[in-house]
């Protein structure tokens, strides 16, 4: 669990730019990282890659928070 | 009848990024080129270019200190000069802090002659590797050549004509150009004008290399490649960065109290009709733009004391002495000429801009910028000041600036002191 949440907060750091201990996992994307939503598209082809996951569009949509993306990858993650 | 004066200027080069590097560092006759360090270039003809060099370098360019780190990862390497370009340019014209009227009358004229060339490499790869759901959402305007003047625009709130040319390597000088006009025309008061460019990617020298432009027979020896008028010349040696100035109308600049580098008083602009790379061997079309453009400026030959040539170190180097030579007389009417392409290398798109910034800043210092690797100078360059290897003191008054591009497209401005 905190292993995916590791990863995940580095992709979102990386990507995003913003400082790491802004990234908490209530964190929304939009609101308090600053993305837009191609930002989001891109999240979601780094997390697909990082943890071999297929991420549909539909789920994608969903994913709003930091925590939203820990909570997907761990539950369908092989 | 509005004139447009240039207020503000901003270079990233192969010599520095910032203007006053670039300028020390051209003055003291110091080259930009070496070996290929971006890719492997082992398998290429053209193993050398004038890269940007990076932040740990003495004269390095520094993305992060006017790009958003997330901009960083999305654009081509050429939006990121152009951005950072144009920020120095209105840094220097005094103008971060613009009222919402002023932001109505500002707009960007900043393009580019390929684009992101590395972007389209890179993701035609991911395409065939991974396929089309990895391809960035980012990837085409993260690649488009009007990105530049789209997201300096969405950076500082500017409204006004959004513009961006695509001319290959006359680019930056019609950029400048078509700005002037737009602020003659009351379009806007103030415009950022210029171009960028980064092909420096596997395919980008290929593709020249292929097309038998660029210098591949200095591989060994990267600093001597590049020498215009020289007997030894053979192709460009490619450069990249950016050149961004600040037009403004001159009475708005006055009023504001602005610093005034020079005026952009003549503007010409023609085209070969005869050949997809290579110019028309009497260069009529140069000579088209040169006269269009001292006609416009109202100068007589004798009043140009500087010719910035577009001298890419190719065999057109010659072709455009002689249609100089027709335009201000045998001795150039005792002009200095010279290729500042010999230290930076040819910055394609941006070529035209960063070189009116040198012509500007010739006009402000009085110093002409000198032509590296000259030694053993070409037939048909007798008589004529080429200010071989070392800058030299002069007066300069007015200057010409020419930029010539593949499709046969050719512009010539001319600039004087106000």
């Amino acid at each position: 669990m905190s292993d995916t949440a590791d990863r995940v907060k580095k992709i979102v750091v990386e990507h995003l730019g913003v400082e790491a201990d802004k990234v908490t996992e209530d964190a929304s994307f939009i609101d308090d990282l600053g993305a837009d939503s191609l930002d989001i598209v891109e999240l979601v082809m780094a997390f697909e890659e990082e943890f071999g996951v297929e991420i549909p569009d539909d789920a994608a949509e969903k994913i709003s928070t930091v925590s939203d993306a820990i909570k997907y990858i761990n539950e369908n993650k092989g | 009848m509005r004139r447009v004066v240039v207020t503000g200027l901003g270079l990233v080069t192969p010599l520095g990024a910032d203007v006053e590097t670039v300028w020390a560092n051209l003055l003291a006759g110091k080259s930009g080129a070496g070996p290929i360090t971006r890719f492997d270039a082992s398998d290429q003809k053209c193993q050398i270019a004038c890269e940007v060099k990076p932040a740990d370098h003495p004269y390095g360019f520094d993305p992060g200190k006017r790009v958003d780190h997330k901009i960083q990862r999305q654009v081509d390497p050429f939006i990121v000069y152009g951005i950072d370009a144009a920020g120095q340019a209105l840094e220097d014209a005094g103008l971060t802090e613009m009222d919402d009227d002023l932001k109505l009358r500002t707009g960007c004229s900043i393009g580019s002659g390929i684009g992101g060339l590395p972007g389209i490499e890179s993701e035609s790869i991911v395409l065939h590797e991974k396929g089309p759901g990895r391809v960035s959402p980012h990837f085409v305007h993260g690649r488009l050549i009007n990105l530049i003047s789209g997201q300096v625009s969405i950076k500082y709130g500017l409204m006004g004509p959004n513009h961006a040319v695509v001319t290959a390597c006359s680019t930056g000088a019609h950029s400048i150009g078509d700005a002037a006009r737009m602020i003659k025309d009351g379009d806007a008061d103030i415009m950022l004008a210029g171009g960028a460019e980064s092909t420096i990617n596997p395919l980008g020298v290929a593709g020249f290399a292929q097309a038998r432009a660029l210098n591949c027979s200095f591989n060994d020896r990267p600093t001597e490649a590049s020498r215009p008028y020289d007997k030894d010349r053979d192709g460009f040696v490619m450069g990249e960065g950016a050149g961004v100035v600040v037009l403004e109308e001159y009475e708005h600049a006055k009023a504001r109290g602005a610093k005034i580098y020079a005026e952009v008083v003549g503007y010409g602009l023609s085209g070969d009709a005869y050949h997809v790379t290579a110019p028309h061997p009497e260069g009529k079309g140069a000579e088209l733009a040169m006269r269009m453009a001292l006609r416009k400026a109202g100068l007589a030959p004798g009043d140009i004391d500087y010719v910035n040539a577009h001298g890419t170190s190719t065999m057109a180097d010659t072709i455009e002495l002689a249609a100089v030579k027709r335009v201000l007389g045998d001795d150039l009417s005792g002009a200095s000429m010279s290729s500042t392409k010999s230290a930076i290398g040819h910055l394609l798109g941006g070529a035209g801009a960063v070189e009116a910034i040198f012509c500007i800043l010739a006009i402000r210092d009085q110093i002409v910028p000198p032509t590296l690797n000259l030694h053993n100078p070409d037939e048909g360059t007798e008589g004529v000041d080429l200010v071989p290897l070392v800058a030299k003191q002069r007066e300069v008054r007015a200057v010409l600036n020419n930029s010539f591009g593949f499709g046969g497209t050719n512009a010539s401005l001319v600039m004087k002191k106000v």
